[in-house]
């Protein structure tokens, strides 16, 4: 299936690797079908969530473990009840990244992350029950605060 | 919109299955106590508007590279 995208041009994608946002995403409610796509360097933790129903929508999202290593969430029965998780390796985590003009200040949201079953390719964007973490974590200042850990 | 007046220690109940107490009122603050069926989600609106505007700030991404920010940094 061809998309003209914002980002990528004209892309073709696999139907099959189509998943459904029964609930869309917040803000975007009415896009309810996305693909995943990597980016060039397939080391990297980030990649984008391709909207299928909207073209031009596309959401950069990285593994948000891959930047702050001790990030631990609980996802609730219900939720994973929606979504069909069984297991722990069907499931994937993903936070959307905001990039600012002052792209130092990139940002993901660690308080409500995108989360997906690879098995039933279902997702949804979760809002987890904490306080612990913010809906906008600053990426960089997380990657210094790590380097000093070491 | 339906507006009900409620005293300390009354409820309401939404659908045979939510029930919302008023548990203490303090000047402007109201405490609130809900018995919902588990997979009823309840977020204080904030946050979820927080969240509805931080995606559509997401949305907004110009053409840029991610691996690239990194490495300059």
């Amino acid at each position: 299936m061809k998309l003209n995208t914002k980002h990528f041009g004209e892309i073709d994608i696999d139907e099959k690797g189509i998943i459904e946002f029964d609930e869309g995403i917040p803000g975007f409610e009415t896009a309810k079908k996305y693909v995943l796509l990597g980016t060039e360097d397939k080391e990297s933790p980030f990649g984008w969530l391709q909207s299928v129903d909207m073209p031009e929508l596309a959401f950069a999202i990285v593994n948000p473990f891959a930047i702050k290593a001790d990030y631990d969430i609980e996802i609730k029965d219900e939720v994973m009840n929606k979504l069909g998780i069984k297991k722990a390796e069907e499931m994937l985590v993903y936070s959307i990244v905001v990039v600012p003009e002052d792209m130092t200040k990139m940002s993901m949201n660690l308080k409500a992350p995108v989360i997906i079953n690879t098995s039933n390719k279902k997702g949804a964007q979760v809002v987890l029950d904490t306080d612990t973490y913010a809906v906008r974590h600053y990426i960089l200042d997380e990657l210094n605060r790590q380097r000093k850990d070491i | 919109m339906l507006v009900l007046t409620r005293k300390k220690g009354q409820s309401v109940i939404i659908n045979d299955n939510i029930e919302i107490t008023v548990l203490e009122v303090q000047g402007d603050q109201v405490r609130l106590g809900i018995d919902a069926p588990r997979d009823v989600s309840i977020h204080r609106k904030e946050v979820f508007l927080e969240i509805k505007e931080e995606n559509k700030k997401a949305a907004n991404i110009g053409n840029v590279l991610l691996n690239d920010i990194l490495r300059k940094t």
